[in-house]
């Protein structure tokens, strides 16, 4: 008899991908300004570290949130015993209030429809559990977050079927994406559920067009399905066009049957900076859901001593307006200097607006366009450029050649050390390898307006990279 | 069933619409009539108090006094605002070093050092609930069986099965020889499995155990290891209540037999633990799973992903736990005081002939109550338990909800309250059972015996008494509805 079960035999749990594989490579050559500088700089975090100055400040002035007091009196008996899976009222309500002023506050939510959950992570797959029988499917723009393989699919058998979003029209959701996504699971007979996207989207950085927020509306409703809206990203949108959340394009629709089949998730790993705390949400319309969610919460509580932090912290109305304001604009100053940074090197990304990384485009830096490549250069990135960047393939981008740098979890140093290395590697390329094309030609193709260089790609290779049973026990966090 | 509905039922998965979570059953009502007239000594003194909450709340002072003292140990105060970044980054799912070393020097001081963790196999998880949903998850496929001995904790019901697919067995054991654990009830439950096609894939053991407070001897503990091993099946062993022995004979742990000349496959054992019942901390959500396999140390590592302990609170419980005078002090104080306070109610339930368990651990006790049964039914044990919540204002456990084979048996809650509400409560039952015909005391032993040792005031047990002998329709004791009931 086997011993254990499936689940655990299995590689569902995705950490065998080259997402995580860098990871691995960086811990054991990390760089340290001081100790290291030679190390790997960490590129493949999705960290925001650039205020957390603002946090401490605050703690500062408000010693009684931190020590478990109220007035002045201990509290710390009252919440050891909080366990109760409805969540800390001052908690949720504060938690609310923050994510209607992140929406300009042209949303407005209700406390009794929040589910406080162990962060996202447990908040995406406790959605997969409320939705979703095992072997049916949810349908995700493609690049995606490789942690959602994990998320959705490994304890709750869902699948995960691909819409392809491509480079010709920035990656933008089409109605013919989704309906060819559609019918491909059912061609696998995969019952589709739902929809799942990132907005502001993990890796791409860009928010949601109004058009695709009401073409997503419109085919659920037509589908009769579920549509989930990661909106962990929402607090990092530094520039316009600003953040549209799907709550509000639903506004007026309530009472209908497309309200109650709309899920947000939210978590403050991102925009506070806080992923140790554990802080994520479930946001439905759907009472059955949030019902089913909430006892399922007991699985993944939010630690009584987070949630009273946070109530004090987020009621703090100066503090979330000023927080807010200042962390926007230190990620677009970042943003910025990332983007010049890749320029010097002669390398572009996608125009983004939001999130704590760019989608970057090294395709001219490919020997062929194939995924073969893709993780041939990625070797060179973090073995010799020494750089932890994740490759495209690992988001399950279709075309090779695109890589997620992020850009908020390091020093301005260390950022523009980063961009340094990268220049020199871009130069060496393309002065020593007659094979590569050569960025010249390539943006000389580009800029002639003729018919791409680049062949059409259109397979979808593995992009799980199989390991040796001994890396296979890397461990890693949790990072997006 | 028009075609919308159909399809609205549909939109949501079965685990979502059933009732797996076990919320829909009858004992919640007990949870509602407390919430609905809640307890209170100055606000409400007439509600219904909390007996059915297993909660250690009898050494928050030691620990309130170490929170001053160590200011440090808070990420937010100017003491520790240092460490903030740091661990408010942190959430590899290894989780912090000395997060992990305390913990595993914690379960060793409360198994009186004779047996040493090792900090590398501590994985966190969502409280013992999210521990024990995980672990199942790692050595269980859907439709797969544990065998679990009556009667059991009901949130088993949910945290095994609701999600995972997993199904429970029943190992029933018995009041005739107080409830042990015998081979011969694992084997028949072993064969009933067989025998339906079910496959057997574990057996898990709270111990100490709830609801009877009781801890297993060695002797059972050795017969179950031989049992899991020659079946080779799983042994979970939820030892959750550890730190709550507070009398012989001590706890051994299944740490410690498998450390004895003992053939064992180690890859089949398995620890849950938690710093809900032990500390009183269920609200912080420490769970561990302590495996002795490394694959399934592995697997749940990346399970707990879905369930990590906040960093804020790991930081916490490392400075806690890490200090040794305190821990120490706190493990003494704390068996001490529920030791005290096991005496107390029992004392109470002695004088009036209310049976019960014989128990050294755990925060309840397992009351027999089956002589005030109208008969001895399951249907019987709800009438009472309905009288002794909606009459008496007690909200007690039946053992119905435990699956406990036998009906009359109630766990009963004694470290979640303080001293004047546990005599207040006292009072009440000890009313109940004096007012119940089938309760036989002699009143002259009472009023004369010197040897009455109450822990609550003597004068307070005459008051009953001269209440008793008057039972005026204005008493303000009603008449238990059981006795009304037969005349």
């Amino acid at each position: 008899m086997k011993p254990l079960s499936r689940k655990a035999t299995c590689n569902t749990h995705g950490q065998d991908s080259s997402y995580f594989l860098g990871w691995q490579k960086y811990e054991n050559n990390p760089f340290d300004e001081v100790r290291n500088p030679n190390g790997i700089i960490q590129m493949g975090l999705a960290e925001n570290q650039l205020s957390f100055d603002i946090l401490e400040s605050w703690l500062d002035m408000n010693p009684d949130a931190a020590g478990f007091k109220r007035d002045g009196n201990s509290i710390f008996r009252e919440l050891a015993l909080f366990q109760d899976y409805h969540g800390l009222p001052a908690c949720k309500k504060a938690l609310v209030e923050f994510m209607a002023e992140i929406r300009g506050n042209k949303v407005t939510f209700d406390p009794s429809r929040l589910v406080l959950t162990a962060g996202s992570t447990s908040a995406n797959e406790t959605l997969m559990f409320c939705l979703a029988e095992a072997g049916e499917a949810f349908l995700l723009p493609t690049p995606y977050y490789p942690g959602f393989d994990r998320d959705l699919k490994w304890r709750t058998g869902v699948e995960i079927v691909p819409i392809h979003c491509t480079s010709s029209n920035g990656f933008r959701i089409t109605a013919s994406a989704l309906e060819e996504a559609y019918q491909g699971a059912r061609k696998r007979n995969l019952r589709v559920k739902g929809v799942l996207v990132t907005n502001p989207s993990n890796p791409l950085g860009t928010t949601l067009s109004l058009s695709e927020l009401n073409l997503l509306l419109d085919f659920i409703t037509a589908k009769d399905i579920h549509l989930i809206s990661d909106e962990i990203y929402s607090g990092t949108v530094f520039s316009s066009p600003g953040f549209v959340s799907v709550m509000e394009v639903l506004n007026g629709y309530e009472n209908t049957e497309v309200w109650n089949r709309v899920h947000i998730v939210y978590s403050l790993s991102k925009d506070l900076g806080l992923p140790g705390f554990r802080i994520g949400a479930i946001y439905s319309n759907d009472e059955m859901v949030v019902a089913a969610a909430t006892k399922m919460s007991s699985f993944g509580l939010v630690s009584s001593q987070t949630q009273y932090l946070l109530s004090a912290l987020l009621s703090d109305k100066n503090f979330t307006k000023k927080y807010l304001f200042e962390n926007q604009e230190r990620l677009k100053q970042r943003h910025k200097m990332l983007v010049m940074g890749l320029q010097k090197a002669r390398i572009s990304c996608l125009k983004s607006n939001a999130g704590l990384f760019c989608w970057v485009d090294m395709r001219p830096l490919l020997h062929s366009n194939t995924f073969e490549s893709e993780m041939e250069l990625w070797k060179k990135i973090v073995y010799d450029v020494r750089l932890n960047i994740s490759p495209g393939s690992s988001c399950h981008c279709t075309e090779p050649g695109w890589f997620r740098v992020c850009f908020a979890n390091m020093s301005e140093a260390t950022l523009n050390l980063a961009m340094q290395r990268l220049k020199k590697f871009v130069v060496d390329s393309t002065t020593n390898n007659s094979n590569n094309r050569s960025l010249d030609h390539y943006y000389s193709a580009k800029n002639s307006k003729k018919k791409s260089l680049i062949p059409k790609w259109s397979l979808i290779p593995k992009w799980v990279f199989r390991l040796s049973s001994r890396d296979r026990d890397r461990e890693s966090s949790d990072e997006r | 069933m028009s075609f919308v509905d159909r399809n609205q039922e549909n939109l949501l998965s079965k685990i979502a619409t059933g009732n797996g979570h076990g919320e829909n059953s009858p004992y919640f009502d007990g949870w509602k009539a407390f919430e609905n007239d809640p307890f209170h000594a100055s606000e409400n003194p007439r509600g219904v108090i909390q007996m059915g909450l297993a909660e250690n709340q009898l050494c928050f002072d030691l620990i309130q006094d170490w929170t001053k003292k160590n200011p440090k140990a808070s990420i937010c105060t100017p003491d520790g605002v240092d460490a903030f970044r740091d661990i408010a980054i942190f959430q590899d799912y290894h989780g912090l070093p000395e997060f992990r070393n305390a913990v595993a020097k914690f379960m060793t001081k409360v198994r009186g050092n004779r047996v040493r963790f090792d900090p590398n196999r501590i994985v966190m998880s969502g409280g013992a609930t999210g521990a024990h949903e995980t672990i199942v998850f790692c050595l269980a496929n859907p439709g797969e069986a544990f065998l679990v001995p009556t009667p059991y904790y009901p949130g088993f019901d949910r945290d095994l099965r609701w999600r995972t697919g997993v199904q429970l067995l029943p190992v029933v054991c018995e009041s005739s020889n107080n409830f042990k654990v015998t081979r011969k009830a694992l084997e028949a439950a072993y064969e009933s499995a067989q025998e339906a096609n079910i496959r057997v894939k574990g057996l898990l053991l709270t111990n100490p155990s709830n609801p009877l407070g009781t801890v297993l001897d060695r002797e059972t503990l050795r017969s179950i290891v031989s049992f899991i091993n020659e079946k080779n099946i799983h042994l979970v062993s939820d030892e959750i209540y550890a730190a709550t022995v507070f009398s012989e004979p001590g706890f051994v742990s299944i740490s410690e037999i498998i450390e004895e000349e003992i053939i064992c496959n180690r890859d089949l054992i398995h620890i849950v633990y938690s710093l809900s019942k032990d500390m009183g901390f269920p609200g912080f959500r420490v769970g561990i799973i302590y495996s002795y396999n490394d694959a399934v140390v592995h697997c749940s590592r990346k399970m707990s992903s879905f369930g990590l302990v906040s960093s804020q609170t790991q930081h916490l419980i490392a400075s806690m736990l890490s200090d040794d005078e305190f821990v120490d002090r706190f493990i003494a104080e704390s068996a001490k005081r529920l030791g005290k306070r096991h005496e107390v109610f029992t004392q109470g339930l002695d004088q009036v002939g209310i049976g019960y368990l014989k128990s050294n651990a755990g925060l309840f006790l397992w009351m027999d109550l089956h002589h005030l049964l109208k008969e001895q039914t399951f249907e019987a044990e709800m009438e009472l338990w309905r009288v002794i919540i909606n009459e008496v204002k007690l909200n007690v456990s039946p053992g119905s909800s435990f699956h406990c084979s036998e009906p009359g048996w109630f766990r009963v809650c004694f470290a979640n309250m303080d001293d004047s509400t546990m005599d207040l409560a006292l009072t009440r039952i000890v009313t109940f059972a004096l007012q119940s015909k089938e309760v036989r005391i002699q009143r002259k032993k009472c009023w004369a015996s010197n040897r009455l040792r109450l822990s609550f005031s003597k004068r307070r047990m005459d008051d009953i008494m001269m209440a008793q002998s008057l039972l005026s329709p204005h008493s303000p004791i009603p008449q238990s509805p059981l006795v009304r009931a037969r005349t």
